[in-house]
């Protein structure tokens, strides 16, 4: 069949219908590295501007970092550019092997294998582990990536409401009849900022007799006394079966992810997850250069210190300034507008006053909970902050939502 | 409201709100955002167990499942083996 008249003619129209619902993503082209400053053209054609970023996943500020960069480089010359296969034939260098244990050190972890990316990981680890005597009980906000796995895999599927350790409770009772329970959820979701109570689950799981699954992309290296992630952070170190992380956040933001933990569970993924199988290998200069990005992060706490610090005082001032806060225990800090169109035009305007930070709405949060997500990075400065500060509330000001209730601003704005 | 119509609307409250949301058997569940297609899992497993019927996978639409009313009408089609 050839890409005749009418096919196109509905994809067109597939197209004209997202933008008119207001789904059609626009890129922004950005003029710099990853930073806190960055020049960004948007519209697609103008000149860019400078602006300070309050939306990237560049938690530690590694993504730039010099040493980051060095390491980069002296990687480069050392192993090349690229392998050309996939791990299982001629893809694994020392280095690869390298990275999984210590990556296994630093999650505190048994092993892991390297996937090109956290979605990857997600995608296949399910598949390889579990069959149709199984149930995989999930968080109901769990990250696409996970839900994509779990639609690749033929055992059960059931969710418990967010967060809600009762509605859990009855879902591990329901399904005692099966082979493996498997608990399934983000460390940190990332819309909300907040952390899945692993202490609970991990207690649910022991008297249900259940295995854990954790997607802590948002978390590894900087949440935690140690910047472990969301294990630590509740002090499960250990009891988590599986822990699924990216490379493309905190650990510097280039690329990769990986699925760490249960030895067996690891050997498995390497027999026969379908994304490991048939994908090329992580790029020598990527696993190096994590490599020393976990060095860096086992040397010291600054950056983790900093990012603690910068999110405390960002808080804190859209708090006074009379915004609304999802309650988060993140470096993610949602501010809460409920209405899609005012997120978008407050984004907007942001933009205008040299702030970059993303409205989300439906279908990317639930309707009626539009929002400005900020994501904080060690790499800001104070003054960033403060000059992010006076942008917020100057908009803020023009819409005239400071200090006004929920019940109040969906009055003036609707849902 | 018929017996079948409560007793799914029982469940979808049970399984898929907060205690502050309330819906009628026409609310629209998932082309309105309150519950995913993901979640709606759970609710098959439900009633075809409640019912003793198999929902087929082609008939488990979200469109089919956007209302307890339309719920209540693919059960009552399956039991009556249309
Ligand atoms: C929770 C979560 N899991 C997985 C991913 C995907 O990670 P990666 O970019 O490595 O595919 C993301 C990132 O978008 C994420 O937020």
């Amino acid at each position: 069949m050839a890409y005749n008249e009418a096919i196109k003619k509905a994809y067109q129209e597939e197209l004209a219908s997202l933008r008119a619902a207001g789904l059609y993503k626009e890129e922004r082209y950005i003029h710099t590295p990853q930073a806190a400053e960055i020049e960004v053209e948007f519209p697609a054609g103008t000149s860019p501007r400078k602006v300070i970023n309050f939306c990237s996943n560049n938690y530690l500020g590694l993504s730039s970092h010099p040493e980051v960069i060095k390491a980069a480089h002296e990687a480069l010359d050392r192993w090349g550019f690229g392998m050309s296969s996939v791990r299982f034939i001629c893809g694994t260098q020392d280095i690869h092997r390298e990275l999984e244990r210590r990556v296994s050190e630093f999650l505190g972890t048994e092993d892991t294998i390297l996937f090109s990316s956290c979605m990857d990981a997600n995608a296949g680890v399910f598949e390889a582990i579990l069959g149709e005597q199984d149930v995989m009980i999930a968080d109901r906000l769990v990250h696409a990536s996970i839900i994509d796995g779990m639609r690749l895999c033929k055992a059960q599927q059931d969710s418990y409401k967010h967060a809600n350790m009762e509605h859990l409770e009855e879902k591990l009772q329901e399904h005692q009849d099966k082979r493996i329970r498997m608990i399934i959820t983000d460390g940190v979701f990332s819309m909300d900022g907040d952390t899945a109570r692993l202490d609970e689950i991990v207690r649910l799981a022991e008297k249900y007799d259940a295995m854990v699954f954790i997607d802590d992309s948002h978390a590894t290296g900087y949440l935690g006394p140690t910047g472990r992630g969301t294990h630590e952070l509740y002090g499960v170190m250990g009891k988590i079966d599986i822990i699924t992380t990216t490379f493309g956040k905190a650990l510097g933001g280039a690329s990769g992810g990986c699925v760490s933990g249960r030895k067996e569970i690891v050997e498995l993924c390497r027999q026969k997850a379908r994304p490991y199988l048939f994908s090329n290998t992580l790029s020598p200069v990527i696993v190096a250069t994590t490599i020393k990005v976990i060095e860096l992060l086992s040397q010291t706490a600054d950056r983790r210190e900093k990012l603690l610090e910068n999110t405390a005082y960002w808080k804190k001032g859209l708090q006074e300034a009379g915004f609304i806060l999802k309650e988060s225990d993140t470096a993610i800090v949602p501010i809460m507008l409920y209405n899609a169109k005012l997120a978008q035009d407050f984004s907007r305007d942001l933009f205008e006053e040299g702030i970059y930070a993303i409205g989300f709405f439906f279908p990317v949060v639930p309707k009626g909970q539009a929002r400005i997500r900020t994501q904080i990075s060690a790499a800001h400065e104070r003054e960033h902050l403060d000059r992010g500060l006076e942008a917020f509330i100057k908009v803020g000001k023009k819409y005239n939502i400071l200090g006004k209730t929920k019940e109040e601003i969906i009055e003036m704005y609707g849902l | 409201m018929d017996e079948m119509q409560k007793t799914i609307l029982d469940y979808v409250k049970r399984e898929y709100l907060e205690e502050d949301q309330e819906i009628t058997p026409d609310t629209p569940l998932i082309s309105s955002g309150i519950v995913d297609s993901f979640s709606m899992v759970s609710l098959k497993r439900f009633l075809e167990k409640k019912y003793n019927i198999v929902i087929p996978d082609d008939r488990a639409t979200p469109q089919a499942f956007d209302t307890v009313n339309k719920i209540c009408e693919l059960v009552r089609a399956i039991q009556e083996g249309r």
